[in-house]
């Protein structure tokens, strides 16, 4: 199973040597890492190559990673009957670059495609119809991403004098609380609890000196 | 006579309509009688699953699965369980892979008489709902045997199951078996050749295979328009590679068709029930490794080192090694699949759901367009949609 797939990523690296930029097999999935740019040429060749043949596409998602300087990952997962096989495409983007969308090639894009622009704000260049999917009407932000608050922004009640729905700012009775059960064995840190106020002291001091 | 202009009208259908089946809002731009526009405004019943999961171990997420797509809540667990072992690289017992199978086997029956007997219900027809809930009511119960719950099981974990069957169940399971192909027949005599029914289904909604695989359909939708396409014959997971079952494919592509695979597909899970019934080998039902599997309670009662075992794993969680995999099952509806990237510590990093109905969603426009106002139900009902896990 493994080396037909490697042999497949080698194929698709060497007939797209422009456009691709790695090829992996990892856990028996092949992932194919593109240029932002050239998604639309690769998903074109993989749907319609006699050894692809990746007629289905299964699904687009994004995926954050902040501390990267192109923050968002997109991820295709494609399907090909004919060669019963799976292939993730996945390309890197900055927060401020559009990625060019993959409606003309599947039909199928057009509301995956939606649904990463309205959670993690990934925009999608020459979509016929990109609107917000899943969250409410007149919503702001981006709530997958991984500096939205699990809690969110805004909590809805009905407001009797008004005879209406209203958005308050979210308010906890009780903080929220994330647990950190993380074994002080395994999942060490380099910053032990209050470690980081002494390096604060420390870079203070020094800034100070 | 002069010409009159007739301006379309725009209809909203739902968010409350029996015919729905769920909160969808759907914005028709008809034509007279005839629908032009398909608009559906999805994301009311959005719950931010995937957020949630992002906070939770690995254990604790598994509960979220049942309540994505709420009529066959097991095999959403089996995907889960299955992206999380393939990460952890840990091989199921194989009582467990045969009772997990003899369970997504069970649901996939529970799935297909809620959605046959509901489209029934949408096109006309209130007996089949009637007699087949009763039928359903007994297999919850078996869900209930297992787990304790009708419903929200929380029963296949990473590395198995969560309990053995108890005593009698499997007697049970198999009267069930024995009896349960007289109601799909009633079913049938009342439906198959019934003249309204075949008036509202025969050329509605029809997908050529090239247009249902664009769309990305998957599941009895997808086998309906004539593609032979069945993950638990091509791609095949647990011990799904020892049964013998046929796989249905419909001809037309309709609504039709649609109905008749999955009555057909309900007749191929009775065969693989009583395979599994057969065949099933004793032995441990979760894999046996305490640093994923809690101990059991007569044990911790006498063994320090189990306690602790059970303290950490309830507390804390597993680890799981970093990496990221796309693990999909045939769940009843369609393609299930979980796309599942760990970070090495105790929650996973990203958890994308990949739910069939979402695609079928997307597809209900270019299925209906040209049709009737009536059609769009007849449609909706055909592709078995459930929101739970459209809206996530």
């Amino acid at each position: 199973m493994d080396e037909a797939l490697i042999d497949l990523g080698d194929y698709i690296a060497a007939a797209l040597p422009q456009d691709v930029i790695g090829t992996e097999v990892a856990l028996g999935e092949l992932v194919v890492t593109v240029r932002p740019t050239k998604i639309v040429r690769v998903l074109t060749f993989l749907r319609d190559d006699s050894t692809c043949l990746f007629k289905v596409l299964i699904d687009i998602c994004g995926a954050d990673y902040p501390e990267r300087e192109a923050r968002f990952d997109v991820i295709y997962t494609l399907l090909s009957m004919s060669q019963n096989q799976r292939v993730r495409v996945k390309l890197s983007v900055a927060e401020d670059v559009p990625v060019p969308t993959a409606t003309g090639v599947y039909s199928a894009a057009g509301w995956y495609e939606r649904e990463a622009w309205d959670m993690y704000g990934i925009y999608f260049s020459d979509h016929p119809d990109l609107r917000r999917i899943l969250t409410d009407y007149g919503f702001e932000g981006h709530p997958m991403r991984k500096d939205f608050p699990l809690t969110g922004r805004v909590e809805v009640r009905y407001d009797e004098t008004q005879k209406r729905v209203v958005y308050d700012p979210v308010k906890l009775t009780q903080d929220f609380r994330s647990f950190d059960f993380l074994s002080p064995w395994e999942g060490m840190n380099e910053i032990l609890p209050g470690d980081e106020k002494a390096r604060a002291d420390e870079e203070e001091g020094a800034e100070s000196t | 006579m002069s010409e009159v202009a007739i301006k379309n009208m725009t209809l909203n259908f739902g968010p409350q309509h029996p015919a729905a089946h769920g909160v969808l809002r759907l914005v028709l731009e008809m034509d007279g009688e005839v629908v032009e526009r398909a608009d559906p405004h999805i994301g009311l019943l959005h719950r931010g699953t995937e957020k949630l999961i992002e906070y939770k171990t690995y254990l604790q997420a598994v509960p979220y699965f049942d309540r994505l797509d709420y009529v066959s809540p097991m095999c959403q667990e089996h995907t889960y369980a299955l992206a999380v072992e393939k990460l952890l690289g840990i091989d199921v017992p194989e009582r467990g892979q045969y009772i997990r199978v003899l369970f997504s086997e069970i649901t996939r029956i529970l799935n297909h008489i809620m959605n046959l007997t509901t489209y029934a219900l949408d096109v006309g027809a209130m007996t089949p709902l009637l007699w087949g809930f009763e039928e359903r009511e007994r297999m919850m119960e078996f869900y209930e045997r297992v787990s304790g719950a009708r419903l929200h099981a929380a029963y296949f974990r990473p590395g198995g199951v969560h309990q053995d069957l108890p005593a009698g169940l499997v007697e049970d399971i198999y009267a069930f078996c024995e009896s349960y192909p007289k109601f799909i027949d009633d079913m049938e005599s009342l439906l198959t050749d019934n003249r309204i029914f075949k008036q509202r289904t025969v050329d509605i909604g029809v997908f050529s295979p090239e247009e249902a695989m664009d769309w990305g359909m998957s599941g009895p939708t997808l086998r309906a328009s004539g593609v032979a396409w069945d993950l638990r014959k091509s791609q095949p997971y647990d011990v799904y590679d020892r049964m013998d079952f046929d796989v249905p494919v419909g001809k037309t592509g309709d609504c039709y068709a649609r109905y008749l695979v999955r009555v057909e597909e309900m007749r191929q899970s009775l065969r693989i029930i009583k395979q599994c019934l057969d065949e099933m080998p004793d032995g441990p039902v979760m894999t046996q490794n305490h640093k994923l599997n809690p101990p059991r309670r007569g044990e911790m009662k006498h063994s320090m080192e189990a306690l602790i075992h059970h303290f950490k794993l309830y507390t804390e969680g597993y680890h799981v090694p970093a990496g990221e995999t796309y693990t999909a099952v045939e769940a009843p509806k369609g393609e299930f699949g979980v796309y599942l990237v760990a970070d090495g510590s105790n929650k996973p990093y990203r958890c994308k759901i990949r739910a069939p109905g979402f695609a079928f969603m997307q597809a209900v426009e270019a299925l209906t367009k040209g049709h009737m106002l009536a059609d769009v139900p007849a449609v909706i009902g055909s592709l078995d949609i459930v929101f739970g896990e459209v809206d996530r």
